[in-house]
């Protein structure tokens, strides 16, 4: 997200005051122009009184700058009446000296007009009020009441102008309020006169929930915030929330990793868990148990000794610890310990700013370190989409700039596409985990599975949920050439898998069987056959013995002969005559 | 100032005015020669100045100058402005009807 996207750059050397307001000092990086006008517009009922006298009163009261207020419709004591309820004691205030209400009363029935006059009265009325307690700061509520007090539209005219002028010479910053007119952005034309700073504010109804919001329509010399603000009025004054302090802080985002309170869940993200200080995003169809879910983060981080808050939007504290309990998660103890606060109102009784600012408080005041908000999706009964995405999207990055691991839930219709109809603000969360409810065999189990999870190493795996009375357990779902089983399906399909092992293992050892029996049979035969080599040999070495025998017999037989015959034994030498032995023998 | 009638009769006037501007001045003139001329004898004026007395401004509700406020009879009337048209500052004194 880039940051302060809608803003220009500084203007050089503008003081600013700051109103104090939540929120306003943001979008009018600073505050209201120092020594300078500002007209807050609005119609009735808008809250620009309050806007005012809460300026002058934290000025007066936080600030060391003392106000004075003229107010023109409402008297000293019911303007009193008005900001007690606000923590403000205007009386206490008044008696410090640090601030003075001045009401100046118009009747027109008692007022004759004729010649000549000017305004004097009224700015020696506001200056002796000024010095009096050396005010800083001065709010007009609201002067335009004059001009249905005095007819002469002409002199007041000049008259305003020249009072204008003088609070600016005096160094005065100074608030005037004036309602909202049709054509003109205030019923006089206010605006010709006031020309540093312009507010408007609204007051409309949205879909049956009435709605403030706050817009800097001008502010000569600063940046400042261009967009329609969501504001409230709250028992602690305004609160304007500026869709630029979504910019994140620079905050390091951590390595640290905490469990999230089921070891299967923790094996599917690297066996680690969470990061600290990420968004969760845990949605899925009805009853699949996402309220577990963020249970079992609750206990963990609590036994952790850390301190969490749920934020449940769709049942009450005691309901949801019941439940907790029969699934073997005890949450009272956390909460008698004081390590666990339930914040459950119901989600119809506010508009979302004031949920926005109620959690925002609960989680400033209990400081936690885990925050679960149990449905989110509840809010779509009191904003539109856009809406609802905007205020979580405020509220994750409040928790994020405060490094709060917060894991939301989220109620997925059913329906075809089941991903996509959180998607928008599936965006925000870090890791997105899926729970769905597998149908099988005339059984519905639940099925988990980690969509995205950034910056880490995660599972694809779609795992099977089981809770039992001693809680979450993560099962390996069973995953055969039928598809995904679970339930009891994945039970039956383990058994027929056994047996078929076992059958398989029988087959294993019947062929080794086999083998042994073929080695031994072909060893055999390979004995025999050397047997039948080895006789073979003998009886053709006897026959080549008697063979050779024979041919040594044949020889001595014709030694003999040729001796008996004398000389016939040299006769092959001696026979042959002079030159023809050669030849021959050649 | 003497009083001859009835003391319901008293009118009680005060004239509030910031220093001796032009219009204070006309003012008060044309304030003086109403009552010498309608209540002779029966009315006191009181001039205030707000620049000497700032803090008397609130209390009659005093945001123009210069005002003139008829304290008595009651009820408190105000008439703003340098009382140069004397048939109003008449009918605003309720000294005469209105025509």
């Amino acid at each position: 997200m880039a940051k302060k996207p809608d803003r220009v750059a500084l203007g050089p050397g503008l003081g600013k005051a700051r109103t104090g307001i939540r929120g306003l000092d943001d979008v009018t990086d600073g505050g209201f122009p120092r020594g300078r006008t500002t007209l807050i517009v609005g119609g009735p009922g808008t809250g620009k009184t309050l806007m005012g006298i809460e300026f002058a009163v934290k000025g007066a009261a936080e600030y060391g700058e003392p106000a004075v207020i003229m107010a023109f419709e409402e008297t000293g004591e019911e303007l009193a009446a008005n900001v007690k309820s606000l923590g403000y004691d205007l009386n206490k205030l008044a008696a410090a000296r640090k601030l003075v209400v001045d009401h100046v009363k118009i009747e027109r029935h008692e007022i004759e007009e004729t010649g000549e006059y000017d305004l004097e009265g009224l700015f020696i009325r506001l200056n002796h009020a000024i010095e009096s307690v050396g005010a800083k700061r001065v709010v007009l509520d609201t002067i335009e009441s004059l001009f249905s007090g005095l007819p002469n539209a002409g002199i007041l005219r000049a008259e305003l102008r020249r009072l204008f002028g003088w609070l600016k010479d005096k160094g005065m910053t100074s608030v005037i309020t004036a309602e909202a007119g049709n054509g003109h952005l205030t019923r006089e034309g206010l605006e010709e006169y006031v020309s540093d700073c312009v507010i408007l504010l609204d007051h409309r109804m949205e879909e049956q929930v009435p709605t403030r919001r706050l817009r800097v329509l001008k502010y000569r010399g600063s940046s400042h915030g261009t967009n329609e603000y969501p504001f409230l009025i709250t028992d602690t004054g305004i609160t304007v929330m500026p869709v630029t302090s979504l910019a994140y802080s620079e905050r390091a985002a951590g390595r640290e990793r905490i469990s999230s309170g089921i070891p299967g869940l923790d094996a599917m993200m690297g066996g680690r868990g969470y990061y600290r200080g990420a968004m969760v995003l845990v949605s899925g169809t009805a009853g699949t148990g996402k309220t577990s879910v963020a249970a079992k983060f609750v206990d963990a981080a609590c036994t952790r000794g850390e301190r969490a808050i749920i934020l449940a939007f769709e049942e009450s504290p005691s309901q949801v610890t019941r439940n907790m309990n029969s699934i073997g998660i005890g949450l009272d103890r956390w909460i008698k310990k004081g390590l666990l606060r339930f914040y459950a109102p119901r989600p119809t009784v506010y508009g979302l700013e004031t949920h926005l600012v109620t959690m925002q408080r609960q989680v400033e005041d209990f400081d936690p370190q885990v925050v679960i908000l149990d449905p989110i999706s509840n809010f779509n009964m009191v904003g539109t989409r856009r809406d609802v995405r905007l205020m979580l999207m405020r509220f994750g990055t409040f928790l994020k700039n405060r490094g709060i691991t917060a894991l939301f839930t989220s109620l997925t219709p059913g329906g075809e596409n089941l991903e996509s109809t959180t998607v928008a603000i599936s965006s925000l969360a870090d890791t997105w985990i899926f729970l769905r409810d597998i149908e099988l065999g005339g059984e519905r189990n639940r099925g988990i599975y980690v969509l995205k999870s950034r910056g880490m190493c995660h599972s694809n795996q779609i795992r099977e949920f089981v809770i039992t009375d001693k809680g979450i357990d993560l099962l390996d779902v069973y995953l055969g050439p039928s598809g995904v089983l679970t339930g009891s399906a994945r039970a039956t399909q383990e058994a027929e898998d056994k047996a078929r092992m076992r059958r398989q293992q029988q087959e294993i050892a019947n062929l080794e069987a086999d083998v042994k029996r073929k080695r031994l049979e072909a060893e055999a035969q390979i004995a025999r056959l050397r047997g039948e080599l080895e006789r073979g040999e003998i009886e053709l070495q006897q026959k080549i013995a008697y063979a050779q025998n024979g041919l040594r017999a044949q020889a001595q037989e014709r030694t003999i002969m040729a001796r008996s015959r004398k000389a016939s034994g040299e006769i092959p030498k001696n026979q042959a005559r002079p030159g023809r032995g050669p030849k021959r023998r050649g | 100032m003497p009083t001859k009638k009835k003391r319901s009769m008293q009118w009680e006037l005060r004239l509030y005015v910031a220093g001796q501007t032009p219009k204070s001045l006309a003012a008060f003139a044309n304030l003086k020669k109403i009552c010498d001329e309608h209540l002779a004898g029966k009315y006191r004026i009181e001039i205030i100045d707000l620049l000497e007395n700032p803090q008397l401004a609130k209390g009659d509700q005093i945001f123009a100058i210069p005002t003139l406020v008829r304290n008595l009879p009651q009820p408190l009337k105000k008439i703003i402005g340098d009382l140069s048209n004397t048939e109003r500052v008449l009918v605003g004194l309720d000294i005469r009807p209105a025509a």
